[in-house]
């Protein structure tokens, strides 16, 4: 059946209401779902989800605002987070910083034109022992050399090429 | 007759961000025993779960609030009020401190006036703007906690640089976020409260601001324009949009005629601007002042309520024959009321699909201003195009009604601005007139007769009121005070926010010339049972429409009448600040006392409206003409936001 796209997505979000439930309390699993599935949250978004649970669509922007977790604007598919607390401040952050800044030609905030990466800071990521510390998605990455972000980088880019190849046979099978 | 089968509540807030009361004293033994609550050294018993700042009014202390407000659920988040409390250590906002143990509070020693000091200085090192400026000058609740707290310089500083755009866009309600406190009474009048859900806080920290969905513009969200947001902020980041400018403009330009209506609620309100207590009415000193600022003729708004129930009552026969007696399955019923603006905005946006239901007829000021420009005109001798057309009303979202692109019908914009009571209260001081001195005079005579059924519309049930006492005499031929006495039917009456009333029809008299024209005869109506509703304030018409939507008992109702504002008009967004539980009875008593002193009334009995239906709209109540002027149609909005 054709589906035009509010009414795909309309149905994606009911079939996370089956899985979260439909109160207030399902806000946060149901909006961390789509931002993992689509990188960010669309107005629409916001306004389907609302109105499955019942509370306003200014609510949820109110809740995506607070959550640096949580986005408006799609990010990148590698969302890498360098920790810029004081103990990975001593142990050299700044250089890994300019070292990512450089690879990827972006600066903090910014998302390369691609759409894969985007380079954001965090404040503490726990990890003071070890530092400097940098989060990529759900993966804690410590001791980062500014000789390790090439690898690291690299690395990311491949698996998203093997992720990209599998889909691609995916189709053609 | 009222049923207490209301729906349940189905408020958002949670349980413990709920307004907390004190119960009153004779359902005190349910709730246990009473604790000893010692507040500077005086001693009360309260009920478990007082807050302390209400125990602290029982005794008589005061201790300075900002976020808190009577209408609002707790929020604790201004910390202006915090005392100390033995025990604990920290200090204790006392609107969020539920006393639930014997405790010994302290409200003003050192420590706390010196937290309350800084607390103060750091809300105004994030306050942009001059007071003198300001909207609010003189009435503005962070003018008065600076004053109060001698703050005479700026300890963390004062923005220099408004961080902010004004946001201008809709016709109602202007939002300066510069002057915001963050102190979130218009987001939980907004969301608890009302029930639209316009405004929230975004972002966080330093950040946070208040803001619509995406920040957008408030003309391009949901907003209803009710203003109730206007009236509980306790500085000048929300306002109405002013246009006392053009009103002046109009007033110094001799080619202009300019004609003022004014609705019952402001002038129930107004003496409030003018250091009087709340619950006098000025009517006629009004009429008195606004002649001496130049307005050329004041009429009653009242007068085209008399002809607002008029139409809607003869809507609503001719709905209840269609589908009584000629089983027409295509009208729509319950018939709602639509004299809100604020309400016909809400379901525009929340319930397009009802749209059907609403009547058809204008809002009186809709109505007048039509009025104004052709029956008016003509019997003048005044082109239509010379007269300026100023409402004097409770509301702000009559400002946003009268710039709707479908209210010309009479060829110009119906009604030109409309104001608020606030901005009139600013006009009159303007012009060096105190008000409670002036002396009394009457409405012009054009339209000068209305009764007191006009008078009533400005509190919740009135409308429903007006109406009964209209449709009771008109089917049984009887008068109203054979069944309530003195005409005041106490059932739609009060402060409860669903109202549900079943009013049996025992005999049926002959049909009245005015509505002969439509039904030839009421038996059809002998031994029926009228059944109507009545709620105030968006978020207990939601109630009903969820009920209505389920199918429950408000389906089943013939006429429902629907005010956006908590206690109806009188509540109103453009009502002076501040507007509380007790102000509002007050002035609803002002309202129902004017009506006892009118000699007519009942809305059909009106001399004047019986030669216009005479005269001028000569086909009778919802006929071609009245259609034509009277009558209009609704825009289906929808929620969402593209």
């Amino acid at each position: 059946m054709l589906h035009t796209e509010p009414e795909r997505l309309t149905q994606e979000i009911r079939s996370l209401g089956e899985r979260f439930g439909k109160d207030r309390a399902a806000l946060i699993p149901t909006l961390q779902e789509i931002q993992r599935r689509y990188r960010g949250i669309s107005p629409l978004a916001m306004q389907i989800v609302a109105d499955m649970l019942d509370i306003h669509p200014v609510e949820v922007d109110s809740v995506v605002s607070f959550y640096s977790f949580l986005d408006a604007k799609p990010k990148g598919r590698y969302v890498i987070r360098l920790c810029r607390t004081i103990s990975c401040d001593m142990q050299g952050k700044e250089r890994v910083a300019r070292q990512l800044e450089n690879d990827l030609g972006i600066t903090f905030g910014q998302t390369t034109a691609d759409g894969n990466f985007t380079l954001e800071w965090a404040n503490c990521l726990g990890m003071c022992d070890q530092g400097p510390a940098l989060l990529i998605n759900e993966k804690v990455y410590t001791r980062v050399t500014p000789e390790a972000v090439h690898g690291i980088l690299e690395e990311c880019r491949q698996a998203f090429g093997l992720h990209a190849l599998q889909a691609e046979q995916e189709h053609a099978a | 007759m009222v049923s207490d089968n209301v729906p349940q509540d189905v408020g958002r807030a949670p349980r413990s961000q709920q307004r907390q009361t004190v119960a009153p004293p004779q359902n005190l033994e349910s709730l246990g025993a009473r604790v000893l609550c010692t507040i500077d050294g005086k001693e009360v018993r309260v009920p478990v779960g007082t807050t302390i700042l209400a125990a602290a009014r029982e005794l008589g202390i005061r201790i300075p609030t900002l976020c808190n407000h009577d209408d609002l659920c707790v929020a604790g988040v201004c910390r202006v009020c915090v005392v100390e409390v033995e025990g604990q250590r920290t200090l204790q906002a006392a609107c969020a401190y539920p006393v639930t143990q014997p405790t010994k509070v302290w409200t003003h020693t050192r420590k706390v006036r010196q937290a309350r000091r800084h607390i103060i200085d750091l809300l105004l090192a994030d306050h942009y703007g001059e007071c003198y400026a300001c909207s609010r000058n003189n009435n503005c609740e962070l003018q008065s906690l600076a004053k109060e707290y001698g703050v005479d310089f700026f300890r963390f500083g004062h923005p220099e640089k408004p961080r902010y755009e004004i946001d201008r866009s809709s016709h109602s309600v202007v939002r300066d976020m510069n002057k915001c406190v963050l102190c979130r009474r218009c987001i939980r009048t907004c969301i608890d409260l009302q029930e639209v859900g316009v405004l929230e806080a975004i972002h966080r920290g330093h950040d946070t601001k208040v803001a619509t969905f995406l920040d957008k513009p408030l003309a391009q969200v949901v907003c209803i324009n009710c203003g109730q947001c206007i009236n509980r902020c306790p500085t000048g980041a929300l306002r109405a949009n002013d246009p006392t400018d053009d009103v002046w403009a109009a007033i110094d330009d001799p080619t202009k005629h300019v004609v003022m209506q004014t609705a019952p609620s402001p002038r129930a309100a107004i003496g409030e601007c003018f250091g009087q207590p709340a619950g006098k009415a000025f009517t006629f000193e009004l009429n008195t002042a606004l002649r001496h600022c130049g307005f050329d003729k004041v009429f009653d708004t009242n007068f085209t309520a008399d002809l607002t129930i008029i139409e809607e009552g003869t809507e609503l026969i001719i709905r209840l024959y269609k589908a009584l007696v000629q089983k027409d399955k295509s009208v729509a019923l319950p018939q709602f009321t639509s004299c809100s603006p604020g309400w016909v905005k809400y379901i525009e946006h929340f319930y397009p699909q009802y749209l059907p239901n609403v009547s058809s007829a204008k809002s009186p000021q809709q109505m007048f201003g039509a009025l104004i420009k052709t029956y008016y005109a003509k019997l003048q001798g005044i082109d239509p195009k010379n007269i300026v057309s100023v409402a004097l009303m409770p509301c702000s979202a009559k400002k946003f009604e009268c710039n709707r692109p479908e209210m010309c019908d009479s060829g110009y914009k119906d009604v030109d601005y409309g104001l608020t009571t606030r901005e009139l209260g600013k006009m009159i001081s303007e012009a060096g007139i105190d008000l409670p001195a002036m002396p009394k005079s009457d409405f012009d005579d054009v339209f000068g007769t209305a009764t007191g059924s006009g008078v009533i519309f400005g509190a919740t049930g009135g409308v429903m009121e007006s109406a009964l006492r209209c449709v009771i005499e008109l089917v049984t031929g009887k008068k109203v005070e054979n069944f309530y006495e003195h005409a005041e039917i106490l059932p739609v009456r009060g402060f409860e926010g669903v109202r549900y009333v079943e009013i049996p029809i025992t005999a049926v008299g002959p049909v009245p010339d005015l509505v002969k024209h439509l039904v030839p005869d009421w038996n059809w109506l002998k031994g029926a049972t009228l059944k109507v509703g009545v709620c105030h304030g968006t978020a207990n018409a939601k109630k009903v429409m969820e009920d209505i939507k389920a199918g429950g008992k408000f389906s089943e109702c013939h006429f429902i009448e629907f005010m956006a504002c908590p206690g109806g008009c009188l509540g109103g967004g453009g009502q002076p600040i501040p507007t509380t539980p007790a102000i509002r009875a007050a002035r609803a008593k002002a309202i129902y006392s004017e009506d006892r002193a009118y000699t007519v009334r009942k809305s059909h009995e009106n001399p004047v409206i019986q030669h216009i239906y005479k005269e001028f709209l000569t086909d009778g109540p919802c006929g071609h003409v009245s259609h034509k002027l009277l009558h209009t149609h609704y825009t289906a909005r929808g929620k969402y936001i593209p």
